[in-house]
């Protein structure tokens, strides 16, 4: 493959996220931690914008970053006591924990690698799916519509807000 | 195709080693968001290069990001509330489920 523009934004893309869920999981402080988990969701929404889903990339954009990554900085100042830093482990669990990660990431790469995907068509130029379509297929009930699965989160989103009151409310 | 998986596995073994070493529960909550995200990037990964005509895996990205909200919101709910009434949220500190 040749360079050519958009492989050097896709790498730059990749390395970015790489090395921040790396970050994520490595670092000791928990505000630094969910900042990185911010920036690796940033580079996930650039993943989805190169992949041509604009849609999909700014509702990661708007539900994870300006959602979440908020909500988790709120509980973490809320909850921030003397010992928020990550204690020290014993070396062998660590060492145990990272062989496991690293033998279990070695044989999915392996699988990953070795298998041989049917590519629909080779190399297609990401197409940007438009909106218009989106919205019909989501409102739809026909064979390719998702009503159902819509009206379904909609009903666990409710519960949620109900839930959530209900858990976090003084007593 | 395969360099979008690599970056998806990667970021998978990072939540599980961070699940792993973890014991606090507000960073294994931000563990399972990575796990979520790498699951999230396959899906749309898988559309895009398998079946570029359909939007299934879109879709299926699209509402597992709606789940996964739902999912924090609720989780953060059940911490603050453990907060108020252990003062802690360590893992070793909980250790009895009344309260």
């Amino acid at each position: 493959m040749e360079i050519t523009f958009e492989t050097i934004v896709f790498f730059f893309l990749a390395a970015f996220t790489v090395v921040f869920s790396i970050f994520t999981v490595t670092t000791r402080s928990i505000v630094r931690s969910a900042t990185y988990l911010l920036f690796t969701l940033f580079g996930t929404a650039g993943i989805y914008f190169y992949l041509g889903y604009t849609f999909l990339g700014s509702v990661q954009i708007m539900v994870y970053a300006g959602g979440i990554v908020v909500l988790y900085v709120f509980s973490i100042l809320l909850t921030s006591g003397e010992n928020d830093r990550a204690e020290k482990f014993k070396r062998s669990k660590l060492i145990a924990a990272l062989g496991a990660v690293v033998a279990g990431a070695a044989i999915l790469l392996f699988v990953i690698l070795k298998h041989k995907f049917m590519p629909a068509i080779s190399e297609t130029t990401p197409v940007e799916t438009d909106i218009k379509t989106i919205g019909h297929l989501m409102m739809s009930s026909d064979k390719y519509g998702y009503l159902l699965p819509f009206e379904a989160v909609s009903i666990l989103l409710l519960a949620c807000i109900v839930g959530g009151l209900l858990i976090a409310r003084k007593r | 195709m395969e360099y979008y998986l690599i970056v998806s596995t990667i970021m998978l073994f990072a939540g599980i080693f961070g699940f792993f070493t973890r014991r606090n529960t507000l960073t294994m909550l931000i563990s399972i968001e990575l796990i979520l995200n790498a699951t999230d990037i396959n899906f749309a990964v898988f559309n895009r290069f398998l079946f570029p005509n359909g939007l299934e895996g879109h879709f299926f990205a699209l509402f597992s990001i709606a789940i996964s909200a739902a999912e924090t919101a609720i989780a953060i709910a059940i911490m603050i509330n453990i907060y108020r009434n252990i003062r802690s949220i360590q893992v070793k500190h909980l250790d009895e489920m009344k309260w």
